[in-house]
């Protein structure tokens, strides 16, 4: 019998497998995370995704119980497991963490690692020996099973750090940037492997990143997060086309910025203005002065002026360009105007500095952020 | 997810034990109390308990009973008239200071340019050197002290007598019961000290900083007294002041040495407090400045060493040219030589030749060679006991010291406890206690009831325990902190408690750290003589302290062969080290 199904409550899907509700951690006056909420369903793939310093080690820690929060609670099932009164320690806690040095225990052999949780759950010799072969050979290692952890790649101690956290199937699952210690192609190889496993097993997992290729990788959903919050939390392809604010339009990818202010049906630019409805903006309602992220991919670039009523044409001047090998990086300048918007362009594209040309823009891909 | 959810759960009953409970479900969510009672807070409390016991009673013990009037209890400044208001008490204390500081003075004499030659030179034979240098340092001093007395005695000594015999004069050259005796035979077992602290910084600067110089056109010479000198500075300073308050705290040398030529010390001042009528209240007051000087020295030490010149020299090791000396460098190994003849080959040479002599005045000569030395100390049951006796209260000492250290180095580097640092602080403070003033304190506690330890080896045990524990607490300091502690998260977060993640993954991957912590704290209480001294009864005697007596009677032969086992011992122990934890365990600075 799983005793876990009578603990999970039949409106499964409703319930959230974690549930972070304002949660906040200072370390001393400093606020490392400050008011944070955050909901991941049962088999989700959620990324924290942040530069350095931002809180997402603290975050995840906070969810396995090393860390106790200065306010707010973390619920595991509906159950509350921290608060600042309270703390379910974390070996109580059913969860399995990747930790960024891998912590293979190099007094043991790699069966003796992986093995370790599953001893501790006191199953017998016969099931334990069969679940570490099989975990074992879903991460390719089988033929290692004797070895000491000095005698392994760095590679492959990361997969028995991934065997040792999956054998036990976790409650939820914690990556702390398990993959900045490898080489850029097994980083790569690495990233697709974890998702693989995350398909096969349909842990609830909860992956710290500042490298954004590898949480659009691997990610159902993806949390931005900036000095201790979340900015934006949404699916990767989400993120990337309507990003909410500056900092994750200037985070995800790279885009052009620009301060507009809004006057009567027109938006003003320096050097240009674009009409208001031109912006798919939620239905929100735009004044004062706003800012709009424009990705270089989604401007394109004409020798010859459009069609007269072609609202969202600009003439420019091209100031400066670099041929990057999978692409054109050109800076083009408004007429009349100091701003400097980057755009990229196909190889065949081919345009010379002081090339006048004009800017086609898409209305689908401009986003006003706060 | 609310308060009112989470309200009852944490007041409900049994929140939960420690310990690894893999049951999923329900159980799991019970929620643990802040302040409950698990078997690692007991272990904690016990540890504080123990440091009590063993550093905060005999110290404060020690400070209050100097304020204490020795017949009413009352208090009263009389003890530190008594100790302090007398001339010769106070020359004592002048003595100890011009002692300390001249050893200091001779000990860089000998060892900053043995550490230079070693460093960055491309003198022949520096394994030779190094060796002896070793050598030097696992040496007791007293033992040292006593070979020079077997070379140097005024009359009988070798030295001397060569002397005479080849100049015909009547008298000897030199005298090693004198002042002069007294500093060189102590710098001569102390110099290492600095010698190591020199020589791990002159291998830490780089030569690019000495070509720089060249290359502005300063001479060799000049560059190693304006360049890399003042870069290794705070090394040698730091060595100096450890080599000082050792020197002021010695008790062996004197004992063999300044006793016999009326020389009057601190420590031996001390001593003679003890002898009847017991006036141990005035000899805590006499002691406490002791230990005022070794705070304040320590805390300058600490001032010295931390400055930021010196971290920044351990940066980039670049490459490191030896100076080529040329045809010099036999004169500089020459000299190298000299300093470890007097320090080992000389005084070794005549502490074997009494060890296998029946009377060491006698000579060279093959009627005067016996075995007997040695077969007389494992034949005779007093000997015997003393042996056994010596082993295992260092084994002891060495087991009990590091237990305690690794579990309050533990608490204190995972930040388990709110006063951590006070734990540390605890157990470091021992340093700051000259041995025979610990020893005094230990007297003054526990060999009173409740307790009246005194006469049993416990009371040794402890004592030792308290002495080393700074060494053993240091080590494991650095031993978990060069642990990731994510190695234990693991553990922890696959549903193990902490304890066993100290038991399976801390202390399996520390264990080379810690035989090599054992080895540190066993050597130097196998040799411990200053606590020993007032701590042993007739039953729990041990090497020193019989060396000791065999010197005051003048049984050289017997106290020769005694101090050959104990560094045949000490040696063995030191190769072992050198097996199980790596070469550099002895000589590390720390
Ligand atoms: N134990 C601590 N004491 C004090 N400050 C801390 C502690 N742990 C973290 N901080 C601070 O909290 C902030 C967030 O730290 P955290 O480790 O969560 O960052 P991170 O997002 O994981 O960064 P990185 O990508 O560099 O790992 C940092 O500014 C850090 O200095
Ligand atoms: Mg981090």
């Amino acid at each position: 019998m799983n005793p876990m199904a009578l603990s999970v409550p039949r409106d499964e899907a409703a319930q959230p497998r974690l549930s972070l509700d304002r949660i906040t951690c200072k370390f001393g006056p400093y606020v490392a995370v400050d008011n944070l909420d955050l909901d991941i369903m049962p088999g989700e793939f959620v990324s924290l995704l942040g530069p350095s310093g931002c809180g997402k080690t603290t975050t995840l820690r906070m969810i396995a119980g090393f860390i106790k929060p200065t306010a707010g609670t973390i619920a595991m099932d509906g159950v509350p497991i921290s608060s600042a009164a309270a703390t379910l320690p974390p070996e109580r806690r059913q969860m399995s963490m990747i930790f960024q040095s891998y912590a293979v225990w190099p007094n043991m052999t790699i069966g003796e690692n992986v093995a370790f949780g599953l001893k501790l759950r006191r199953l017998d010799r016969e099931t334990i020996g069969r679940k570490v072969r099989e975990v074992l050979e879903t991460v390719h290692l089988a033929h290692l099973e004797d070895r000491y952890p000095a005698e392994l790649s760095g590679g492959q101690q990361q997969r028995v750090a991934l065997a040792r956290a999956i054998v036990i199937r976790p409650r939820v699952l914690l990556l702390d940037e398990p993959l900045s210690n490898l080489d850029a192609n097994l980083r790569e190889e690495m990233r697709y492997e974890i998702r693989r496993l995350h398909d096969a097993f349909n842990f609830t997992t909860v992956y710290v990143t500042h490298d954004q290729s590898e949480a659009m990788v691997t990610s159902d959903r993806i949390a931005v997060m900036n000095r201790g919050r979340i900015e934006q939390i949404d699916a990767p392809y989400i993120l990337y086309t309507r990003p909410r604010t500056r900092f994750v339009a200037g985070f995800i990818g790279r885009t052009n910025l620009l301060d507009g202010t809004c006057d009567g049906t027109e938006v003003r630019f320096d050097g240009f203005s674009l009409p208001q409805g031109a912006f798919e903006n939620a239905g929100r309602h735009l004044d004062g002065s706003v800012q709009l992220s424009i990705r270089p991919q989604s401007i394109a670039l004409r020798r010859v002026p459009p069609a007269e009523d072609d609202t969202l044409a600009i003439r420019c001047d091209l100031v400066e360009r670099a041929f990057l090998g999978e692409s054109w990086d050109y800076v083009v300048t408004p007429a009349g105007s100091g701003l400097r918007l980057r755009v990229a362009a196909v190889p065949s594209e081919v345009f010379e500095v002081g090339d006048a040309v004009w800017l086609v823009l898409d209305p689908q891909q401009m986003m006003v952020v706060v | 997810m609310n308060r009112q959810i989470l309200a009852p759960e944490l007041d409900g009953p049994d929140v939960g034990r420690g310990g690894a409970q893999a049951s999923p479900g329900p159980v799991a969510a019970r929620v643990r109390r802040p302040f409950r009672v698990d078997p690692w807070s007991l272990i904690w409390i016990g540890a504080t308990l123990i440091l009590v016991f063993l550093v905060v009673a005999p110290m404060l013990r020690l400070l209050i009973s100097s304020f204490q009037s020795t017949e009413t209890g009352a208090f009263t400044l009389e003890n530190y008239v008594t100790a302090y208001a007398s001339q010769r008490r106070l020359i004592g204390f002048g003595n100890s200071l011009l002692y300390g500081a001249a050893v200091v003075l001779v000990s860089i004499g000998l060892a900053v340019p043995l550490a230079w030659a070693v460093a960055r030179t491309d003198m022949p034979g520096k394994g030779v050197v190094r060796a002896t240098v070793l050598g030097a340092f696992i040496t007791p001093s007293y033992l040292g002290a006593i070979g020079w007395i077997l070379l140097a005695g005024p009359n009988a000594g070798w030295i001397n007598r060569a002397w005479m015999a080849l100049t015909g004069s009547s008298t000897g050259v030199f005298d090693v019961y004198s002042f002069a005796g007294l500093v060189l035979v102590t710098a001569l077992y102390a110099f290492p000290y600095i010698f190591v602290f020199t020589a791990d910084a002159l291998d830490r600067v780089s030569s690019e900083m000495e070509e720089a110089a060249h290359i502005l056109g300063m001479s060799p010479l000049r560059t190693i007294f304006k360049v890399t000198l003042p870069l290794v500075l705070p090394a040698i300073l730091g060595g100096s002041i450890i080599v000082f308050l050792d020197t002021v705290a010695l008790f062996g040398t004197p004992a063999v040495i300044a006793l016999p030529a009326r020389i009057n010390i601190m420590t031996l001042q001390l001593w003679q407090f003890f002898e009847f009528p017991v006036r141990a209240e005035a000899a805590a007051a006499y002691a406490v400045p002791l230990v005022l000087i070794t705070v304040a020295m320590l805390g300058l030490q600490r001032l010295i060493l931390g400055r930021k010149g010196y971290v920044s020299l351990t940066g980039k090791s670049g490459g490191r040219q030896p100076m080529p000396l040329g045809r010099l460098k036999w004169a500089v190994l020459g000299l190298c030589l000299l300093v470890c003849s007097l320090a080992v080959f000389l005084p070794y040479a005549a502490l074997a030749q009494a060890a296998f002599s029946r009377a060491w005045g006698q000579g060279f000569s093959f009627a005067n060679l016996t075995l007997g030395n040695f077969g007389y100390l494992f034949n005779e049951a007093s000997s015997r006991q003393i042996i056994l006796n010596t082993f295992t209260y260092s084994a002891a000492t060495a087991c009990v010291a590091v237990v305690l250290a690794l579990i309050v180095a533990y608490v204190v580097s995972r930040r388990l406890v709110l006063f951590g640092g006070v734990l540390a602080t605890l157990c470091m403070a021992p340093l700051v206690v000259p041995g025979i003033v610990l020893a005094i304190g230990f007297y003054a506690v526990y060999s009173s009831p409740p307790l009246a330890l005194y006469g049993t080896a416990a009371i040794l045990v402890l004592g030792f325990t308290t002495r080393f524990l700074p060494i053993a607490f240091a080590n494991c300091m650095a031993g978990l902190r060069a642990l990731n502690p994510e190695m234990e998260e693991a553990v922890r977060i696959l549903g193990g408690s902490r304890l066993l993640a100290v038991r399976r993954v801390v202390v399996p991957l520390l264990k080379k750290s810690l035989v090599g912590t054992w080895l540190l704290v066993f050597i130097p209480a196998s040799r411990e003589l200053s606590t020993a001294i007032f701590l042993v009864a007739a039953k729990t005697r041990v090497i020193a302290v019989m060396i000791l007596d065999l010197s005051e009677n003048g049984s050289f032969e017997l106290l020769a062969a005694l101090g050959f086992f104990l560094l045949g011992v000490t040696i063995l122990i030191v190769l072992i080290g050198y097996r199980l934890v790596g070469r550099d365990f002895l000589l590390r600075k720390s």
